[in-house]
């Protein structure tokens, strides 16, 4: 791929000499992954270890009469059968709600299934054993007498009457309704020139991540205490949780996260499984080890973004747009899932539909159902996806009926880069966004007049090119709005120590995580930047409960936001206390001294005076040296929370360039281009392959990926073979510019961009698609963009 | 997704494998490259008692070229295939077509012997035999066996081979000089299996096929050796013979349904390729559209 630097701008207002803020530094953990010396869970081995495999329903909806674990129990090597009855003695369940989401609803969800299953693939019981091979051997012993029932799998008729309602004690299968009603939204409609309507259909679909979910849990008797090994993106969250439901203390429970192979927001959840292994541990007194192979990951790995969203646009000939509305439907399978709920993407739809745009006309109704089939709920881009698709898919319509340019229609509708602080629609507050600054790169970037000289002519030949954009918005750094007002105890803030080892090492132990975003350079580069120390002597250690601060890790594009900042606070305070030292042992005043380069210097002409690992030595090995009365504290700890806005909005928008084989309907993705604003940039070539990385999710579900249900709740393509994520070959390049807004509620101005790569490419692509296919005179509003699809809306087959 | 328990013997010579495979009958699998089996063993879709490594044995390795006949043992690689110039020189549609299956890794592995033995009805290499006029040669207790490619492959994952049988080579006569030939097949991705495929080979003089072998796979059970292609010979190509040819091919197919495509779309599809395929042998652009018409 190539790569556009397009950001010339000053990237830091933080450009200290020899900051590392702003600049393109190798990963610390490189070498280690590199070399094969990375330790993921998958990897643990501890002494008396035993392995558990889950037996799962084949059965969407069905009823157990009975278990007969007989066989199983007596082969040689298996050490326990164990069902969710049995289990239910050592762990309660959970009912996956939030207060602020108002009515929401759930049933309580049992670590393993008691009486009955709910969707194919929920666990019905753990068959332990001395290795993972045995324990499948095992499990093909078990025998489960099934008595299926009806299953619910089609959104569309989940609330009918005649439909069975899941779980009877609720009333319905409707779990959570939002609707929202802003401005004079009939009366824009009766005075728009053209209104125009569609249904976006968006295919469920899951993050794949390269590792499996694992956890090796391990009970320690002795200790009464619980060490759970797992590749989580919140080990404070499953603390508290794991705590909470196997009747613990916190201090009982020590989480520890090592390597992780990818998370994608399929690492944050609770998941029934890892529920029940933590409770294996208890039960049988020994470390207990869960990976989820892959066809248990297809089944059991939350799904998301299965929504039907019918849109509808007003706008006048000059192109002013004058109101939105939406109705989006979505099936979150059997339960809500927990802690952070399925009720949060069709929230995040109804707040981000008409976001980017002035217009105050908007009314929204979101309905989120129950089925069976495996349970949804937030991955990478959380909403944005169905919102952006839905909204740029409405403006290009809109545009496209009154004959105006794609670009043209936006940029006379997306809110003035002047206008903040001001609030969109749904009533969300933006302190400062750059959509026509973003918009402007984006059209000089792509060369978009001449992209379009050249789509006219290859149209004369008969070759089909389509340029699709798509404006966006995007939740970062989430104050206690996302989860701890509704009662979930995530946390919000971060927080990092810091400190002057005695060789003039720095130490630094913070609270967010690392699955591959660069956490741990990020929070290395902060460090050695406002210490004024080399990356190489800061140590960074995350992932343990035990040993970091307590805080929310790695999640909602929270980490370099809110942990970069408690880390900047925490070594600004560190740098004071050894100018306080260094200042008594030279004589002289913090004022007049700088640490530049791992020493002290002279504030004003930089003249050497004391190495850091001089001044460490003095403090830690000779402390009588020091003039009487000064106590050096070499170690500082700071938290930050976000206080002023509830969420950091970024901005940004994406442009996709492809071409169509309208006598095959496939698509070849021939550029993508991304401008974006998160602020400070504190590592570009991380945040550059976050977009990448981000554009490529969303191209996936743009063409590729889909979980495919049949109609009696069973998944088709739980394999690597029949699923198709995108692979590089078929991946265009993606040239990514910046605007730099940075936010003033922090001193650091970062916000978030790991989702925003996703948030706009599925879109810009829906869009390219149409574009392209406008001499045909068909519109499609569905994704993935398969061939199947294309040649059925052109007519071919 | 761990295998169930199997045997495994790792055979000393191909008489040696013979035993085996007679010894434990359909409880046997031969293992070659290992990237069909190994798969279906880990999600016990399969769970044989005995796996028969013949990966060792040298015998069934190598490209040789004699009296107009081109010998391939069945442990040749997809790797060693693609990069051999022999191949290239006498039935390049086969280097090209290898270029096709799946990945590097796997064609690191994967060998022509299981590629037919495991007679997938997207794979690739199948067609190829059936267009090229392969014999298969299987070695088993009463000797060798002969078996002609049109006669070899019998539906999904079925082909004559008997289970004391072990294919060891394949025989393909040389690509004949002023031949030549057209692979393409469309996938969703780089290197996955065809939704449809389409393996010619043809004889072109004045602007006419004076001979067409078109290898379609992935439009049924098994790899088909169009006879509608016959409708192409010796005639002038309008598209009022291509049509007709599209409606005799329509005819041949039986496709499956799968989660890339309906039996209806890989009709369509057929179609398409066989335009694109007589458009770029007769060097006839006009000819390319025929099929959206």
């Amino acid at each position: 791929m190539t790569s556009t630097q397009a950001n010339p701008e000053t990237l830091s207002a933080l450009d200290r000499p020899n900051s590392y803020i702003g600049k393109t530094v190798p990963r610390p953990n490189l070498d280690r992954l590199m070399q094969g010396r990375g330790l993921y869970v998958s990897d643990m081995e501890l002494p008396r270890m035993a392995h558990v495999v889950f037996l799962r329903s084949p059965h969407a909806h069905a009823k157990i009469n009975g278990i007969d674990a007989s066989a199983a129990k007596q082969m040689p090597g298996v050490i326990a059968v164990v069902s969710g009855k049995e289990l239910s003695t050592v762990i309660t369940p959970w009912v996956g709600v939030l207060s602020h989401l108002k009515g929401l609803k759930s049933a309580p969800q049992s670590a393993i299934a008691v009486d009955r299953v709910c969707w194919q693939g929920e666990a019905v019981a753990a068959v332990v054993a001395i290795s993972r091979a045995l324990a499948e051997d095992a499990a093909e012993l078990v025998s489960v007498d099934y008595e299926e029932l009806d299953a619910v799998t089609d959104m569309r008729t989940a609330l009918d009457p005649a439909t069975a309602v899941i779980h009877v004690s609720l009333g319905d299968n409707l779990a959570f309704e939002r609707n929202h009603d802003a401005g004079a939204v009939d009366q824009a409609f009766a005075e728009s020139d053209e209104v125009v309507e569609a249904e976006f259909v968006f295919g469920r679909h899951t993050g794949v991540t390269l590792e499996p979910r694992a956890v090796v849990a391990d009970w320690n008797a002795a200790e009464a205490r619980l060490t759970i090994y797992q590749g989580t993106q919140a080990p404070h969250m499953v603390q508290n949780i794991a705590a909470v439901h196997l009747g613990l203390k916190e201090s009982q429970v020590r989480v520890v996260c090592k390597d992780v192979g990818g998370s994608f927001g399929i690492k944050v959840h609770i998941y029934a499984d890892e529920m029940a292994t933590y409770a294996l541990s208890k039960l049988l007194r020994r470390p207990v080890k869960f990976v989820a192979d892959r066809v248990e990951s297809f089944n059991t790995d939350i799904h998301a973004r299965d929504h039907r969203c019918k849109g509808k646009i007003g706008v006048k000939r000059d192109g002013t747009i004058t109101a939105f509305e939406i109705d989006d439907l979505t099936g979150i399978g059997p339960y809500s899932m927990y802690p952070r709920t399925s009720a949060i993407e069709a929230n995040q739809v109804v707040n981000l539909v008409g976001g980017p745009y002035v217009t105050r006309n908007y009314r929204a109704r979101a309905r989120v159902v129950f089925q069976n089939k495996n349970v949804m709920c937030q991955y990478r881009a959380v909403g944005h996806p169905i919102a952006c698709s839905v909204t740029e898919g409405l403006v290009d319509l809109a545009a496209m009926k009154i004959g105006m340019d794609p670009i043209e229609i936006r940029r006379r509708n997306l809110i003035a880069d002047d206008a903040y602080p001001c609030a969109s629609p749904s009533g969300l507050r933006f302190e400062q966004l750059s959509h026509h600054a973003a918009l402007a790169k984006l059209v000089k970037m792509m060369d978009y007049d001449a992209l379009r000289a050249e789509q006219t002519a290859l149209r004369a030949k008969n070759i089909h090119r389509g340029i699709g954009i798509a404006s966006f918005i995007e939740v970062t750094n989430p104050s206690a709005a996302f989860y701890g007002v509704g009662g979930a105890k995530i946390s919000s803030q971060d927080g990092v120590a810091v400190r002057l080892d005695a060789q003039g090492s720095v130490i630094c132990q913070t609270s967010i995580t690392e699955q591959g975003q660069g956490s741990e350079s990020l929070t290395a580069q902060i460090v050695g930047s406002v210490l004024g120390v080399s990356m190489d002597r800061v140590r960074v250690i995350l992932g343990d409960t035990d040993n970091t601060p307590y805080g929310g890790g790695t999640w909602a594009s929270r980490g370099a936001g809110i942990g970069g900042e408690a880390a900047l606070q925490a070594t600004k305070v560190l740098r004071n206390n050894i100018l306080d030292v260094a200042a008594a042992v030279l004589q002289s005043t913090p004022g007049e001294l700088d640490i530049v380069n791992n020493g002290v210097v002279d504030a004003v002409d930089g003249t050497p005076r004391i190495d850091l690992s001089e001044l460490a030595r003095i403090v830690y090995f000779r402390p009588d040296t020091l003039p009487p009365g000064i106590q050096p504290e070499f170690m500082a700890t700071r938290h930050f929370v976000p206080r002023e806005y509830p969420f950091a909005f970024t901005n940004g928008v994406q442009g996709s360039w492809l071409e169509i084989d309208t006598d095959t309907g496939f698509v070849k993705l021939l550029k993508h281009w991304v401008v974006e604003d998160c602020g400070t940039i504190i590592n570009p070539q991380l945040v550059d392959e976050q977009i990448r990385g981000g554009v490529v999710q969303g191209l996936g579900a743009a063409l590729f990926e889909k979980c495919v249900y049949d109609e009696r709740g069973q998944l088709t393509n739980a394999n690597m073979a029949d699923y198709l994520v995108p692979m590089s070959g078929e991946m265009p390049d993606i040239d990514v510019g910046h605007v730099v807004s940075p936010t003033l509620e922090s001193e650091l101005g970062a916000k978030g961009a790991g989702e925003a790569g996703t948030a706009g490419a599925a879109a810009a692509v829906t869009n390219a698609v149409n574009d392209a296919l406008r001499p045909f005179g068909t519109i499609i509003t569905e994704i993935p963009l398969t061939p199947q699809v294309i040649l059925t809306a052109l007519g071919r087959i | 997704m761990k295998a169930s328990a199997f045997a495994y013997a790792r055979a000393t010579s191909v008489a040696n494998a013979l035993e085996l495979l007679t010894a434990h009958g359909e409880g046997a699998k031969v293992l070659s490259g290992g990237q069909s089996l190994l798969p279906a063993m880990n999600l016990r879709l399969l769970a044989p008692d005995l796996i028969v490594d013949i990966g060792e044995l040298a015998e069934l390795r190598g490209i040789v070229v004699k009296e107009g006949a081109l010998s391939i043992g069945a442990l040749t690689r997809h790797a060693d295939l693609l990069k051999s110039p022999e191949i290239a020189t006498h039935a390049p549609l086969l280097t090209d077509a290898v270029a096709h299956v799946a990945h590097p890794a796997i064609r690191n592995r994967g060998t022509l012997g299981g590629s037919l033995a495991h007679a997938d009805p997207a794979s690739e290499l199948p067609a190829c035999m059936l267009t090229l006029g392969a014999t298969i040669i299987a070695r088993g207790p009463g000797g060798e066996r002969r078996i002609a490619a049109s006669e070899f492959f019998a539906g999904i994952y079925e082909t004559a081979l008997k289970p004391q049988e072990l294919l060891v080579a394949v025989e393909l006569p040389v690509t004949p000089k002023y031949s030549t030939h057209f692979f393409h097949e469309f996938a969703r991705r780089h290197g996955d299996y065809a939704i449809v495929g389409l393996a010619a080979q043809a004889f072109v003089r004045d602007g006419r096929f004076t001979d067409l072998r078109l290898g379609f796979f992935a439009v049924g059970d098994r790899p088909l050796l169009a006879r509608s292609a016959g409708k192409l010979v010796d005639v002038a190509i309008t598209s009022a013979v291509l049509s007709e040819a599209f409606s005799a091919l329509d005819e041949e197919l039986d496709p499956l349904d799968d989660h890339q495509a309906t039996p209806a779309m890989r009709r369509h599809l057929a179609k398409v390729l066989l335009a694109r395929c007589v458009s770029s042998l007769l060097g006839r652009p006009d000819l390319r559209m025929g099929a959206s018409a």
